[in-house]
């Protein structure tokens, strides 16, 4: 409650001096912050000093600035931080001061995290607010530079989750960053730069992170992949891994290290996936290689129209028409694979006759292109020939002419 | 008697048909080792007749304005009997037209054609040539595609970079301060109405002056003939010359047959003003060299700005090379050599600028 009041007094003093720079800038780390770094602190920004957070009266000099009578607190402790950051953070009348729209729940949900929970069982290892946002240099997440930007957030977290001394006497496991790294996931939003791909926070939660249970894993997951999860909901699967207490997407897909599904996953060579469970021949294996089959099938048609297009097209044929047509075939290629978590043959049967359908017609445009090609070729032959034999006629005539003329 | 013999006679009693084509009839060609230059004109002459009769086709099927023209000239490739050969013949007699009016303009000048008496028939053919590049430039925009597009705005944008009336120039070619479905309806207009007229008057002019004063004989050939009169031949200009000649348009014609069927003119993909301008945008291959020139100029030239300077080189240069005859009396033996050397040295820079905008990135 008085760390509001804190914050408010420092505000004036701020307007005055800041002595604690002039010596912790000259300073050598850990006690080093010189005014550059705090002045690109968010709380520097917004007009917080040094004493906001560690009292003491920034504007005297030498050691009267941290004396116990100008509330100097010193080094926070860990085991301070989450109060000290919440002091501030939790208060919805004084944050509206300077951000209105940032959420002030994150202690309340630190508290529900398995960080927060250790925490209160006075584990201090775990993380508190500074190991993942910083301090003294701290940036909004918007920040790129900030190390709770999404892009910086997987790293962040990597700096505890991977270092296995560290993470010793957990009882999880380090590889997740090494695994995550390896994702389509990571691929998308670092390689492709797509900030609504998923990192760590997206699946775990932020300040409240813990790992998804068994039960909210579907959950998790679509929250993007929505339309898998309504075939998911339809098909077979949802109660018998319900029942067996398996979680969900993540047992063809894995978790952290998940791949860009490929049809070789419903096929069975090292890639497979149902035949991890299912048994050769029985009907779920019959239903898996029908709906391959047809995924195979589709995707040779897509693609054998698409290399005939590109054939005629460099004929400079137009088949513009059968190029967008070509998106069309595509969706019911993607729609059929989205299909497959329904693992229902007939829709996904529907799915792939729509798709076969669109890509007979491309294959026939490239066909019709291609026989235009030929046409045109061959009516250019036979004009040639006519404008040989003319011009060859002409060239006669002249010299027929030329030499009947009467010299001059 | 013979229909033919009908028809003349029935002209003859009515019109003095003998009297018109006497001088025809009349009419010789010098004959010399460098008489095929000769051919050139005509041959671009035939290719303006047939973008006239492939222009006139077009115009049955395409439809000026920013929704629809991109969709006409796809409609005229893909679904008129015959609309694609029609249309890659436009585009590619266009190209060849101005290749060919270029080497013309060329062989005029290195063989002196352009000397008294003939100076107003080279400022008739100048003016031909850049209403040529107008045709190019208006006609480029026509199929609304993208690449066209974003030349445009950039070609017209240097345009407004000329001093006092640049601004007000640019405006009028966009028909706004953009370039939109106005500029095309504006370009449309300038293409198939404006410039239509302007060069057939022209062409008239131009070979009314050429049968007025007959072929040229280059310099060195005709020293040769006035100290040995008896060297000189002549060739009648028909049928002789004549029959050569549509040989050269037979052969002319093939050669756009066969662009047009190996190598249809590309289409690309319809124009949106709202994206940005794509990597590679260039113009047309004639303009090209003065488009890599602008590319290259520093932004500064002393006082001036780059463009402005270029500009200004172009138009000086362009004006001189116009007035080109008219210097040439002036000019006596380094003096002419110097015409020859600018003239060497304009065609190196266009065909070296032109390579370099292609190969460049």
């Amino acid at each position: 409650m008085m760390l509001p009041l804190l914050v408010s007094s420092s505000l004036v003093q701020a307007q005055t001096s800041n002595t604690c720079l002039d010596c912790h800038g000259a300073l050598d780390p850990p006690l080093q912050v010189t005014a550059e770094k705090f002045a690109e602190d968010i709380h520097s920004q917004k007009g917080l000093t040094c004493a906001s957070c560690h009292g003491g009266d920034p504007a005297k000099a030498d050691l009267d600035a941290m004396s116990k009578s100008a509330g100097f607190r010193g080094k926070i402790e860990r085991s301070q931080i989450p109060a000290l950051c919440g002091g501030c953070h939790s208060d919805g009348a004084f944050m509206r001061n300077y951000n209105p729209t940032l959420r002030t729940d994150q202690l309340s949900q630190y508290k529900t995290s398995v960080h927060g929970k250790l925490f209160a069982k006075a584990d201090t290892k775990v993380a508190v607010c500074i190991d993942c946002h910083g301090v003294h240099g701290l940036r909004p997440a918007s920040d790129t530079r900030s190390k709770v930007h999404p892009l910086n957030i997987a790293q962040t977290c990597s700096r505890c989750h991977a270092d296995s001394v560290y993470m010793k006497g957990y009882s999880i496991p380090t590889d997740q960053f090494a695994k995550y790294s390896t994702s389509v996931h990571h691929d998308a939003l670092v390689v492709r730069g797509d900030l609504s791909a998923p990192t760590c926070t997206t699946c775990h939660g932020n300040h409240g992170a813990a790992p998804p249970g068994v039960d909210t894993v579907q959950n998790v997951c679509s929250k993007c992949h929505v339309f898998q999860d309504q075939m998911y909901e339809k098909s077979s699967h949802k109660a018998a891994f319900q029942s067996a207490g398996l979680p969900g997407c993540v047992v063809c897909h894995g978790n952290h290290g998940i791949r860009h599904p490929t049809d070789a996953k419903l096929g069975t060579g090292s890639e497979a996936t149902c035949m991890q469970c299912h048994t050769p021949g029985d009907p779920c294996d019959q239903a898996r290689a029908e709906m391959f089959a047809g995924l195979t099938r589709l995707d040779d048609a897509i693609k054998n129209a698409h290399n005939l297009l590109g054939v005629a097209e460099s004929s400079g044929m137009d088949v513009s028409q059968a190029r967008m047509d070509e998106d069309q075939a595509r969706d019911a290629l993607t729609k059929a694979r989205v299909t497959i978590h329904s693992f229902r043959t007939d829709l996904v049967g529907q799915d792939i006759q729509e798709g076969l359908k669109i890509a007979a017609k491309n294959l026939q445009a490239g066909q019709q292109a291609l026989a235009e090609r030929n046409f045109r070729r061959k009516g250019l032959g036979v004009a040639l020939v006519f404008i040989l034999m003319t011009v060859a006629g002409l060239f006669l005539y002249i010299r027929q002419l030329e030499r009947d003329a009467p010299k001059a | 008697m013979s229909l033919p013999t009908g028809v003349r006679n029935w002209l003859d009693e009515r019109f003095h048909w003998a009297d018109l084509i006497g001088p025809l009839k009349k009419k010789t060609v010098p004959v010399h080792k460098l008489s095929y230059w000769y051919f050139l004109g005509g041959i671009t002459l035939f290719l303006f007749m047939i973008q006239v009769c492939t222009g006139i086709l077009l115009l049955l099927y395409y439809r000026p304005g920013a929704n629809e023209a991109f969709e006409s000239v796809q409609y005229i490739m893909t679904r008129v009997q015959f609309g694609w050969l029609v249309r890659s013949i436009h585009s590619w007699a266009a190209n060849l037209m101005i290749l060919t009016a270029f080497a013309h303009m060329f062989s005029v000048v290195f063989l002196r054609a352009y000397r008294k008496p003939r100076e107003l028939t080279w400022v008739s053919g100048m003016l031909l040539l850049f209403l040529a590049m107008g045709f190019g430039f208006s006609g480029y925009l026509l199929p609304w595609n993208t690449l066209a597009f974003f030349a445009t705005k950039v070609g017209t944008e240097i345009a407004g970079q000329v001093p006092v009336i640049g601004h007000g120039v640019m405006v009028f070619l966009r028909g706004g301060e953009d370039v939109t479905g106005a500029t095309l309806t504006r370009f449309f207009g300038f293409h198939v109405a404006v410039l239509p007229g302007l060069t057939t008057l022209l062409v008239l002019i131009h070979l009314a002056l050429v049968q007025y004063f007959g072929m040229s004989v280059p310099p060195g050939v005709e020293t040769r003939w006035n100290s040995s009169p008896a060297a000189a031949r002549q060739m009648k200009f028909f049928p002789n010359f004549f029959l050569r000649e549509l040989m050269a348009w037979y052969i002319a014609l093939g050669v756009l047959g066969a662009l047009a069927a190996i190598l249809p003119w590309e289409l690309g993909t319809k124009a949106d003003p709202f994206a940005s301008a794509p990597a590679g945008i260039r113009p047309e291959w004639y303009f090209m060299f003065m488009f890599q020139t602008f590319k290259k100029i520093p932004a500064k030239i002393g006082f001036i700005d780059g463009e402005v300077a270029g500009i200004l080189v172009f138009g000086v240069a362009g004006a001189l090379w116009m007035l080109l005859p008219f210097f040439d009396p002036l000019a006596r033996g380094r003096g002419r050599k110097f015409i020859m050397g600018a003239a060497v040295f304009a065609l190196s820079y266009i065909v070296a600028m032109t390579i370099y905008g292609y190969v460049a990135k």
